[in-house]
């Protein structure tokens, strides 16, 4: 499974450096929706919520408990979507979840994902992609229902 | 209680040889990637098992396979033969005073919830009664009680926790009363590794007519039990954490509670006649029993127990004290790391959890796994537990008949490489 110089690769130093550093974390106002969600195989949390302004993420803001994987990525999520438009936003996601699930076998387009490049070692550990992941879906979830609350005012 | 106190522990037992009883555990000759030797230390997620348990099992499907009870043929009385063997040897390694009082399950969490659910079922608790558990229970001794308080309108209680990780039993009277139906606890913690006075428990909730279950999935494979003695009503374990095959667990019941309880799940075998109108049960324990049970696992359970025998339960329980305590003297060298449990080796199994300063459980798993060393990260499915002591989650280490020494001292120079892999880089 996994010796020394995979595990260098999981916990790449930009990831600790995301973990001991991490960018917008905290929850803020104003927020249009936010929601909780949990790894039940691990008990990793993160509260999430996001403040849309018409078609752009203008803060995403999170409290996540968890181990550095989960952190780091939540951090790199803040970095890669605030200030874009949802769209784009939801297409970064897009291509860190295919980064994730795709075994290794993903070829990273840094351009898209910038620090997120660093996590290409976690799609070697099937127990881990979900810590990465986490706050992404949580950001999904929450900005589906900032736009449905959009729609319905 | 087993074990022979707090130490001297330097020297392991010399009655007990724990290199030959390696040799009956091909697994632990593995190594990872990386070169690195196995070190397995999550004997409380579940244990390995012996030659001697996958042969008898390998065994049985090779040459006496057959369905059990129905098969009117000679390979079919062979199977059924072994399968009832299988419970007659479970009976006497916990000293059931008959063996129908052995219901096979496929593991503990399933005894937990035949239990919770007959007695709903039976009336035994309904609208204003009570239900005592334990906040340092695995959530297979919390989620059927609150499924059938739930059902039933009766109101759960529990058993709190001291700071040390004992159980607090200064309320004792005045949380197990006359309301009390049911007081369900665990005997040993899978996460805190306490070993809990259930004698106490069991006469208090007897004194004002309460049933008592015992979860003894960590303690049946660790220390003699002997169920004629302890007085519980029910008591619940799990094969593959003693050595035994996994899809097999245990719901020893006093027979005359069983024999007056309703069926769990309906279907062949645990009917007595049928009718288009209505059926009859066949008695304990195979009222309970309805499929084809887990035959080839009663046979391996059978072996398993044959094993633990051989060795001597005194001996592993001794065994695992002093690996406990020896464990817990070397971890607590290390600055940073914080016990969450007992932390000394007195009335505490071979389970211990703890935090690192600044590294997540997962984190140290991670790094101990790239060693070689295999711990469980999370919460244990002790959530409430972790909670009580405002973790999130743990590491936790558990040692077994096959832990050496030599495997904890890895585990303490895994755990300061992790420190060194976080914080030096
Ligand atoms: C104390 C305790 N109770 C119940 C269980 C459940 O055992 P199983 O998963 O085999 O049903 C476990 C094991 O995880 C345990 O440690």
């Amino acid at each position: 499974m996994a010796d020394a110089s995979q595990v260098d690769a999981l916990y790449q130093e930009i990831i600790l450096d995301h973990y001991k550093q991490k960018h917008g974390s905290g929850l803020r106002d104003p927020f249009e929706s936010e929601v909780h969600h949990v790894n039940p195989t691990c008990g990793d949390e993160v509260t999430l919520r996001v403040h849309l302004d018409g078609g752009t993420v203008s803060d995403v803001s999170y409290d996540a408990v968890g181990c550095s994987i989960s952190q780091a990525s939540a951090s790199v999520l803040n970095d890669l979507v605030v200030g874009k438009p949802v769209d784009d936003a939801f297409a970064t996601l897009d291509a860190f979840q295919a980064l994730m699930q795709g075994k290794g076998e993903v070829e990273p387009d840094e351009d898209v994902l910038e620090d997120g490049i660093a996590f290409a070692g976690v799609a070697q550990f099937p127990a881990r992609v979900k810590c990465a992941l986490l706050s992404w879906m949580a950001f999904k979830d929450a900005t589906s229902q900032a736009l449905t609350t959009q729609e319905d005012a | 209680m087993p074990g022979r106190g707090a130490g001297p522990w330097a020297a392991e037992d010399a009655a007990y040889d724990v290199e030959a009883v390696r040799k009956d555990f091909p697994i632990l000759e593995r190594t990872l990637a990386g070169d690195h030797p196995l070190v397995y230390l999550d004997s409380a997620n579940t244990s390995h098992k012996p030659r001697q348990v996958v042969e008898a099992i390998e065994q049985h499907y090779l040459q006496h396979n057959a369905n059990v009870a129905r098969a009117m043929h000679q390979l079919g009385a062979e199977a059924s033969e072994a399968f009832e063997l299988g419970r007659t040897k479970v009976a006497g390694f916990i000293g059931a005073p008959r063996r129908e009082e052995v219901v096979f399950t496929k593991n503990a969490s399933e005894a937990l919830n035949l239990v919770a659910r007959v007695l709903g079922d039976a009336g035994t608790v309904r609208e204003g009664d009570e239900v005592v558990i334990s906040e340092m229970e695995h959530h297979s001794n919390i989620v059927p009680w609150q499924l059938l308080t739930e059902r039933t309108g009766a109101t759960l209680r529990w058993f709190g926790v001291t700071d040390e990780g004992r159980l607090d039993l200064d309320d004792l009277d005045t949380l197990v009363t006359e309301r009390t139906k049911v007081v369900s606890l665990t005997w040993v913690s899978n996460m805190l590794g306490t070993i809990n006075p259930v004698e106490r428990v069991i006469a208090r909730a007897h004194e004002v007519g309460a049933l008592v279950v015992i979860d003894g999935s960590q303690a049946v494979p660790q220390i003699p039990v002997d169920v004629s003695t302890l007085g519980a009503d029910f008591v619940a374990f799990t094969g593959h954490k003693m050595v035994g095959p996994t899809g097999i667990g245990v719901l020893w019941g006093r027979y005359d509670l069983l024999a007056s309880l309703p069926p769990f799940l309906g279907g062949g075998e645990m009917i007595e006649t049928v009718t288009m109108e209505r059926s009859t049960f066949a008695a304990p324990p195979h009222r309970f029993e309805a499929g084809t049970p887990p035959i080839a696992q009663s046979v391996g359970l059978g072996a398993a127990v044959d094993y633990l025998t051989t060795l001597g339960m005194e001996n592993v329980a001794a065994h695992e004290q002093a690996i406990t305590a020896y464990a817990l003297e070397r971890l607590q060298e290390v600055d940073g790391l914080t016990v969450v449990g007992p932390k000394e080796a007195v009335q505490r199994g071979g389970a211990i959890s703890f935090t690192l300063d600044d590294v997540h459980p997962h984190d140290v798993a991670q790094l101990l796994d790239s060693r070689g060393v295999a711990v469980r990260a999370g919460h244990h499915c002790a959530k409430p537990a972790h909670q009580r002591f405002g973790v999130q989650s743990t590491t936790r280490a558990s040692f077994y008949l096959y832990t050496t020494e030599a495997e904890v001292d890895a585990l303490v120079d895994a755990i300061r490489h992790t420190q060194h892999y976080f914080g030096g880089r």
